[in-house]
């Protein structure tokens, strides 16, 4: 047997330091969008729309989804890599989790641009 | 080093339902359920950001979807479900950091974050739901 030594990579390093980036930037966005609703109490569809049709609220929003969308792709593949033995079907439940969440960010996206 | 580690044989308890699992593991293991969940309603959650922003008709039907109780239990729950994401996850962060990782601070640390998620989530609730 090959006594292999795996070094010099960053592996998985890369995802890592992203799962926690995005965690930052979600977590900051969280606090904003709930002292924002705080101070504001919004109780009505214009009030309800002016919060996100706010160019520096609509900013952190797709902001927050981007890195939600990148955040849930880390976690979910550390779940089937975990839990999905077969690779061929681990691979299926890969690329539909990355087919959704491209899906998603495109969606979310449109939400925002039309307000 | 690694190797001969890895080849000992190694007495295994995994026999799941009689391991008692300490609150530490519990946060672990709710941190993967809660970020399962959200990732599995996603869909949900999008299509009911959207219906409250696209016209005020829209709005009005989410508002009415989301008055019934059982919808504002589930609600409720998702908000615990990510309160208890982001409290965990912010414990991880600090773990990461080096902070809090002898067994008492850690074990502590895990009974705030039940609690402050907890606290978070019915301040929430009540502002949004109520």
């Amino acid at each position: 047997m090959i006594n292999r030594i795996v070094v010099g990579a960053g592996y998985g390093l890369k995802d890592w330091i992203a799962q926690r980036a995005t965690a930052l930037v979600m977590a900051v966005y969280t606090l904003i969008l709930l002292a924002t609703l705080g101070a504001l109490s919004p109780s009505s569809y214009e009030a309800w729309r002016a919060i996100f049709a706010n160019g520096f609220m609509q900013f952190m929003t797709f902001l927050f989804f981007v890195s939600l969308f990148y955040h849930v792709w880390i976690g979910v593949r550390d779940i089937w890599m975990d839990y999905v033995k077969p690779d061929g079907l681990r691979l299926v439940l890969e690329i539909a989790t990355i087919a959704a969440l491209v899906g998603y960010a495109g969606w979310a996206a449109k939400i925002l641009w039309r307000l | 080093m690694a190797e001969i580690a890895i080849k000992k044989k190694r007495p295994k308890n995994l026999d799941l339902p009689t391991i008692r699992l300490p609150l530490p593991g519990v946060l672990s293991i709710l941190h993967r359920i809660s970020g399962a969940v959200l990732f599995l309603l996603l869909p949900v959650l999008l299509w009911l950001f959207q219906q409250s922003l696209a016209s005020p008709e829209t709005y009005a039907a989410a508002k009415a979807v989301t008055g019934s109780f059982l919808v504002k239990l589930i609600l409720l729950g998702l908000i615990w479900l990510y309160m208890h994401h982001f409290c965990a996850g912010i414990r991880y962060l600090l773990l990461d950091l080096h902070k809090g990782i002898d067994l008492q601070s850690a074990r502590f640390s895990s009974k705030v974050v039940f609690a402050v998620s907890i606290a978070l989530t019915l301040i929430v609730g009540a502002k949004v739901l109520l």
